[in-house]
């Protein structure tokens, strides 16, 4: 698993594992898998000339739990909370996909209600998610301030989340036909507080990063991918849509209540770190209008559907899908008319998006690297799963 | 294309097909010896351009492994799944990652989860596990005493 | 007004009273070198106090706040602690260098104290050739930071030496361009001198435009040269894990944290000093009764208020802005820095020889 690190003088001595290594005189290094800049236990062994890149080889399974070979021993009540320790800066959305999923197998519709809560959530957790986002990925390129502003805004996220969840990071609050509890009565009070302070930071955020010279310099022409071939590498999520490609779930396939919303789908075409970083931010202020939209009307009623105590899904193929922070997070079921799945598949926007990492970093320095990785927005246990 | 016009286009391209009925997205079975040359059919075929494979997969029957292949094309705007029945003995495809780039990470994992052999694969090894590990975790009759907890 | 001056001449008139020459040089000598490694003592704890506080404030944090009154003794133990880690020496470094490399980096910081006055008749050596010194002694540092990632045997660290050899080697230029745009004006090498030529204004702002460029071109340059942020490419964070410096432990890296600190220190005065007047106060051309009250403030005072004025402005820089990568820092110094600072350099001896500056 590990290779040795010095300078390769000989290469024929070193063992061959596949891929691209270089050649004599390069020089291997391991970033990760404990380091400042990956977030996790992300290792990527990377040949050097110089300070250019010659190649990027992720190596994973530092947090394999093999989620999927846990799944098919639980419940189809039980399973959807083991996903939240996926992705975990938008776990409410990974659990939404898989009851999403669950729910097209039973066929149960849901209370309007219940819509508008997981979608109001959805796109809170989104925010949270990218406001991490921000302050890492600023925090990558240098600027350590930003990130302790984007954690003060996220605090606030947090709170509302606590009270109406009762957790912070693994919500764990959907169930299949609705959410767990009913919304706590301060919700709107605190969300409304919440938009109009946000508002006012995120143009603060402009201000900081955004329209920084050396921010920019270190983002433009950096880390390009073209259309053609961020589809290929099966990039979702805000990495594709910087090169140009609509993918947005919430527009494409419109789940819950999105198709009565009014958002745009954020495209940009330059295909490098700085569109991806646009993408992002514009993202923000579109998922504070959804929550905009939304705060003032949810309808009343029940906030779960009546669902039998033990689910059990028709015998059968699965497939929902869903936009998260970081991409489209699909869920795939085969069921064989038990109560656990047969097999669970999860397609993580992480695992794809990590693939294209060769090809965009590939004849850049190191610190362009970080800010790649940083724009791709990777989240470890995503990955792994 | 809807459902309708895309199988009539899928049964004249590939008449081999057999069609699954039920399910959300058009269903087929190819064999898998001339996987290949379908999947490059269907990337380029006009009217098809499945240029977006969003999810690959494996599913272990006991008696034989399934392969699944979800085509999505982003300019149509259509999504089918391929399916291709493989030998559990001795489980052989051909790889698909030269025509979706995506694949050669998830052909890995499906390699490193279920010892499906990609064959012209780039770099097939282990993805998530050790180099030495032993056995292909996601198979029905995987047994690991330590690691894993039945519930 | 009340001066330092007094107190040294007082020292030395009675040392040479007491003792013969040569015995009372030799004294002097014991003195000034106490002096010095207190001085250190104290400029790391007060700058790194004042770092944390600066970001802090910046970053809507408190900052220390429990050890001593509002954390003012945190770099106090802070220091404890390094002092009683182990110092690893990683198996397979070069084992001599590696330890050497810390102290030249700190005996470096130590020799530029020497022409510094730090108030009125307040100075260890008023050489004549003093500004020379500094630049010549302060390009020495790079020598101890590429014998620290040599001989490290990290590939992190050979990676950031080499990235600070480069930077320091590369803004040195700017740096003495700017520095000998003053000398041009003053025509002098000597610090004293110097300082007595703002006797009637600070040459910030009596030498123009170019003096104007030429101080921002310093701060650049220095800022770069002690390797901060946005310039701290050889210590990088999130790319290097901590550069240069990555294998060090214990009190070998406290050398490194305290030379960096003494570092900034010493180019804000060399900045203090050419450009606003070292200890001299506000002084305004013939405004004698403004100058008289200015007077009244000590000259230490003086000193130290415009040197911890640059080191915040440094703090701030780190605190705000991105890092730079490698070939935009280079591109930054060559192509613009660089020319910039040669042109400036001749409209100053324009400005010089046609007496244009007030």
């Amino acid at each position: 698993m590990y290779r040795q690190t010095e300078i390769i003088s000989d290469y024929s001595k070193v063992p061959s594992t596949g891929g691209d290594l270089g050649e004599a005189g390069d020089l291997v290094i391991n970033i990760g898998p404990q380091h400042p800049s990956t977030h996790g236990v992300l290792h990527l062994v990377i040949t050097l000339s110089g300070e250019t890149i010659k190649n990027v080889e992720p190596h994973l399974g530092y947090i394999h739990r093999s989620i999927e070979k846990m799944c098919e021993s639980l419940s189809y009540r039980q399973f959807i909370y083991v996903t939240s320790r996926m992705d975990y800066l938008s776990s409410h959305i990974n659990n939404h996909g898989c009851a999403l999923c669950v729910e097209k197998g039973l066929q149960i519709e849901i209370p309007e209600r219940a819509k508008v809560i997981r979608v109001l959530m959805d796109e809170l957790t989104r925010l949270a998610s990218h406001q991490l986002w921000w302050g890492a990925m600023a925090m990558d390129v240098g600027a350590l301030t930003p990130f302790f502003h984007a954690f003060r805004e996220r605090e606030a996220i947090n709170d509302i989340m606590e009270e109406t969840c009762g957790a912070r990071l693994t919500m764990n609050y959907i169930v299949p036909g609705g959410v767990m509890a009913d919304l706590h009565p301060d919700f709107q009070k605190h969300v409304k507080e919440f938009i109009t302070l946000f508002k006012s930071k995120i143009d603060e955020y402009d201000e900081l990063v955004t329209g920084n010279i050396i921010f920019q310099n270190r983002m433009k022409n950096v880390g390009y991918i073209s259309k053609n071939d961020a589809i290929s590498y099966g990039c979702t999520g805000p990495t594709a849509r910087g090169s140009g490609v609509s993918c947005d779930i919430r527009k494409l396939y419109p789940y819950e209540v999105y198709n009565q919303l009014q958002f745009d789908e954020i495209i940009e075409n330059s295909g490098d770190c700085f569109a991806r970083y646009l993408v992002r931010m514009q993202e923000m202020r579109q998922s504070l209008s959804i929550v905009e939209q939304l705060i003032d009307n949810i309808p009343e009623g029940d906030f779960v559907a009546k669902t039998k105590a033990v689910l059990k899904l028709p015998k059968g193929e699965f497939y929902s899908r869903v936009e998260t922070a970081r991409g489209e997070f699909g869920v795939f079921i085969v069921s064989e008319g038990g109560t656990t799945p047969y097999r669970i598949k999860f397609r993580s926007p992480g695992f794809s998006n990590l693939s294209a990492l060769n090809h965009m970093a590939r004849g850049h320095k190191i610190g362009d690297l970080v800010a790649i990785m940083g724009t791709l927005d990777l989240v470890v246990p995503d990955i792994d799963r | 294309m809807n459902n309708e016009e895309l199988k009539i286009k899928l049964t004249e391209l590939i008449p081999s097909a057999t069609f699954e009925e039920g399910a959300e997205w058009i269903t087929f079975f190819v064999d898998s010896p001339n996987w290949k040359t379908i999947a490059q059919q269907l990337f380029s075929a006009d009217g098809l351009n499945f240029n977006y494979l969003f999810c690959l997969t494996c599913i272990d029957w006991k008696t034989h492994f399934t392969m699944l292949y979800h085509l999505s094309s982003t300019i149509h705007r259509h999504t089918i799944v391929v399916k291709a029945n493989l030998d559990r003995i001795n489980p052989e495809i051909e790889t698909v990652s030269d025509i979706w780039r995506t694949a050669e990470f998830h052909e890995r994992e499906v390699y490193d989860l279920f010892g499906v052999i990609f064959l012209q694969h780039p770099d097939l090894r282990r993805l998530f596990m050790t180099d030495e590990w032993e056995g292909w975790p996601l198979r029905k009759d995987y047994e690991d005493p330590i690691n894993m907890i039945k519930l | 007004m009340f001066s330092l001056e007094g107190v040294t001449n007082f020292i030395h008139t009675w040392l040479n009273n007491t003792f013969n020459p040569t015995l009372a040089l030799l004294f002097e000598f014991v003195i000034v070198g106490l002096s010095v490694i207190t001085l250190f003592a104290v400029l790391g704890l007060v700058l790194v106090l004042m770092e944390r506080k600066v970001s802090a404030y910046m970053q809507i944090r408190l900052g220390p706040n429990r050890v001593g009154y509002k954390g003012s003794l945190q770099t106090v133990a802070d220091t404890l602690k390094l002092a009683m880690k182990e110092g690893l020496t990683p198996d397979g470094a070069d084992k001599f260098l590696f330890n050497l490399a810390p102290f030249v980096v700190m005996i470096v910081a130590m020799l530029i104290m020497a022409p510094i006055p730090f108030a009125k008749g307040f100075q260890m050596w008023d050489l004549n050739i003093g500004v020379l010194y500094v630049s010549a002694v302060s390009s020495v540092s790079v020598i101890g930071i590429l014998m620290a990632g040599w001989a490290s045997n990290n590939k992190y660290s050979l990676l950031g030496a080499m990235r600070s050899g480069a930077q320091i080697v590369s803004y040195e230029l700017s740096a003495g361009l700017s520095i000998i745009s003053i000398v041009v004006l003053t025509g002098s090498l000597q610090i004293s001198d110097i300082i007595a030529s703002q006797q009637n204004g600070w040459w910030i702002f009596k030498g123009h435009i170019p003096a104007l460029i030429s101080f921002v071109i310093f701060i650049i340059a220095v800022t770069a040269e002690t390797n901060r942020a946005p310039f701290d490419l050889a210590e990088a964070e999130s790319e290097l894990t901590a550069g240069f410096h990555t294998e060090y432990s214990g009190m070998k890296f406290a050398l490194f944290f305290l030379a960096e600190y003494v570092n900034i220190f010493i180019v804000c005065s060399i900045g203090a000093i050419l450009f606003l007047g070292g200890w001299m106060p506000l002084h305004i051309g013939h405004w004698q009764g403004f100058n008289h009250v200015m007077d009244y403030v000590p000259s230490s005072i003086w000193f130290m208020g415009k040197v911890f004025f640059l080191i915040f402005v440094i703090m701030w820089f780190r605190w705000t802005f991105p890092r730079l990568r490698i070939d935009q820092l280079l591109n930054l110094e060559w192509k613009y820095l660089l020319p910039i600072s040669m042109f400036n350099l001749l409209l100053m001896t324009l400005v010089a020889i046609m007496g244009w500056h007030f």
